[in-house]
């Protein structure tokens, strides 16, 4: 929990990791080129006091984890969304076992969503049916430009896909998390086109599908979908960060969010550990739209804050919270800009 | 032509390699700092280019490795060039594919199913989106009486003489939307225009467009500049796509 000013925030980190990507378990050089890739991310967009040494950054393990997410964090609840990357890394790069035994042994803080590859086939399908035997699951991270093989991803549409879709339906796991990667057969198009998020969410409504960093670097496309589909959500991992780099980008992301998505179907990330929660916690509850953007975009509320940082999560997910720290639900629309008359622009002037 | 085709200069060289554009970001590689070496020995060029992270994506890689070839040996005085994207992914099969001229077909194989013109075409299509934003707001803000309802019957001669409105014809020009003075200037990649009641909306769907690329380019310059230090040095600011 959070608070400030008199305000009390419950906190959903709705997408951490626990990942092992020291030299001993990188299968090859693209684990180590993906390691770096996510360290440039973190020295980019971190304040200078926020900044982990290149060692400190390839592997926390579990109680540094739960120090930096509960102690110093804020965080009431967090979920793992683990990415599998299998050819980059010996034991993936998500910690498996580590990770389900944090969370089975703080259910109350920790929820454990695991991955599946529709390129597995059969055999994948029935690990997914002992997967979610085992780990009890709700939700799982899918990660479309992961490599399999001769394979270099995958779309949500293709028939396989569909018919791990129908396996979730059955097995209550009604959370599908979606991450769009940079390489995808084939590379003639587009490879983080969301328009396959479109066609599963219309065939799937009784599914929920988070795309993570709210479709960035797509966000208009994301924008577009989400405004049409109730069941299409928008996770703000790799997005938070901006808020102290590029403030004004940032308002931009959520003005965009708010007005075609709605308060009801975004969710806070830290995207631990590519940063930690603390600090983006403090500053999204300081955050306000810009003055000189503030016709363009309405003020951010402290009720759409109390949501986004955890209310719309523990919905999705059924995670108690407190009564003195609930809203009253309210009936926001299910599709469409949330305040069309603002489609004027009157403040662009 | 004369036969005496003096030999090209890093200018030359870093002038022909200001075409490329990053389909993505809508600028050109030469302002992004992606050129990282050029070296000149005679008419023989060999140019490296870098990204912003190992993973990005590609077929954009290929795109402008291919391009940046294409636009080298079409230089004057240019008699052998090389091409090399540095520390990527796909370097060993994108600098090998470069080398031999293999196309991309040739280069990606059984990766590749057709060719990368659709791909373009979607990226040029956005960056006209947002051209056409960043003209019609700067006309809402030049123009009070102006209502958005009315943007649908904008048309080119009541935009400025100005870098905003040269940078849209170009990006018009490039997916075949006309620059008669009387073309419509809020119309979709098929020039269909808007009604009154659907102009507001278009106009707020071109600036959710205008805002990621631009987002996008932010970004990807951060990338580069904590990938590669000292690449600042190499990055021309963005000149509000008005280029």
């Amino acid at each position: 929990m959070y608070t400030k000013d008199g305000e009390r925030y419950f906190i959903v980190d709705a997408h951490i990791a626990l990942w092992d990507a020291r030299p001993e378990n990188q299968r090859n050089v693209h684990g180590k080129q993906f390691i770096d890739c996510f360290y440039d991310y973190h020295a980019n967009l971190s304040p200078e006091s926020e900044k982990w040494s290149y060692e400190e950054y390839l592997y926390q393990g579990g109680e540094r984890l739960k120090r930096d997410l509960f102690e110093d964090g804020y965080v009431d609840h967090a979920i793992f969304q683990p990415a599998h990357l299998g050819e980059f890394y010996v034991n993936g790069f998500g910690q498996t076992e580590e990770a389900f035994a944090l969370a089975q042994a703080d259910p109350g803080r920790l929820t454990y969503n695991h991955h599946f590859d529709p390129r597995n086939g059969e055999a994948g399908l029935d690990q997914l049916r002992a997967d979610a035997e085992r780990m009890n699951l709700k939700g799982v991270k899918l990660y479309t430009a992961e490599w399999h093989g001769e394979s270099r991803g995958y779309k949500l549409s293709d028939p396989w896909a569909y018919r791990y879709f129908e396996a979730c339906r059955e097995l209550g796991i009604t959370n599908i998390h979606v991450h769009k990667g940079p390489t995808i057969r084939p590379l003639d198009r587009d490879a983080f086109d969301v328009a396959d998020i479109d066609h599963v969410a219309s065939d799937f409504t009784d599914l929920n599908f988070v795309v993570e960093h709210v479709g960035l670097p797509r966000l208009e496309d994301f924008c577009w979908i989400a405004t049409q589909e109730p069941n299409v959500h928008g996770g703000l991992a790799v997005a938070m960060p901006f808020i102290h780099t590029r403030p004004r980008y940032f308002a931009q992301i959520m003005g965009e969010l708010l007005y075609w998505v709605g308060e009801d179907r975004i969710q806070f990330s830290s995207d631990y550990a590519l940063w930690t929660p603390r600090w983006l916690v403090e500053a999204f509850v300081d955050f306000q739209i810009p003055d000189d953007m503030s016709a363009e975009y309405g003020p951010i509320t402290t009720a759409q804050k109390k949501k986004i940082l955890g209310l719309n999560a523990a919905k999705m997910y059924g995670i108690e919270v407190p009564e003195e720290l609930r809203l009253p639900d309210a009936g926001e629309p299910a599709v469409g800009p949330r305040e069309p008359e603002r489609a004027d622009l009157a403040g662009a002037r | 032509m004369s036969t005496l085709t003096r030999v090209p200069t890093e200018a030359d060289v870093r002038g022909a390699l200001g075409v490329v554009i990053d389909p993505e970001l809508d600028e050109p590689i030469t302002d992004l700092g992606f050129v990282r070496s050029v070296a000149l020995d005679g008419g023989r060029v060999e140019v490296h280019l870098r990204m912003p992270t190992s993973f990005c994506s590609p077929n954009f890689a290929y795109l402008m490795a291919s391009d940046s070839k294409d636009a080298l040996t079409a230089l004057p005085g240019v008699t052998h060039v090389v091409v090399e994207l540095d520390d990527h992914h796909d370097s060993a099969i994108i600098n090998a594919g470069l080398a031999a001229d293999a196309g991309y077909r040739g280069t990606f194989k059984h990766e590749a199913e057709q060719d990368l013109d659709e791909l373009r075409t979607t990226f040029r299509r956005k960056a006209h989106t947002a051209a056409m934003e960043r003209a019609l707001t700067a006309l809402l803000r030049a123009r009070p009486a102006v209502q958005v309802t009315e943007l649908g019957t904008i048309r080119l001669w009541d935009l400025p003489d100005d870098a905003t409105t040269a940078a849209l014809l170009r990006r018009r020009a490039a997916i075949g939307l006309p620059d008669d003075a009387d073309a419509l200037v809020l119309v979709d990649h098929e020039n269909t225009g808007y009604a009154p009641d659907r102009a507001p909306m278009a106009l707020r769907r071109a600036r959710s467009t205008r805002i990621s690329v631009e987002g996008n380019a932010h970004f990807c310059r951060g990338l580069l500049r904590t990938r590669y230090p000292g690449s600042e040095k190499d990055q021309s600011p963005t000149k509000e796509h008005t280029s």
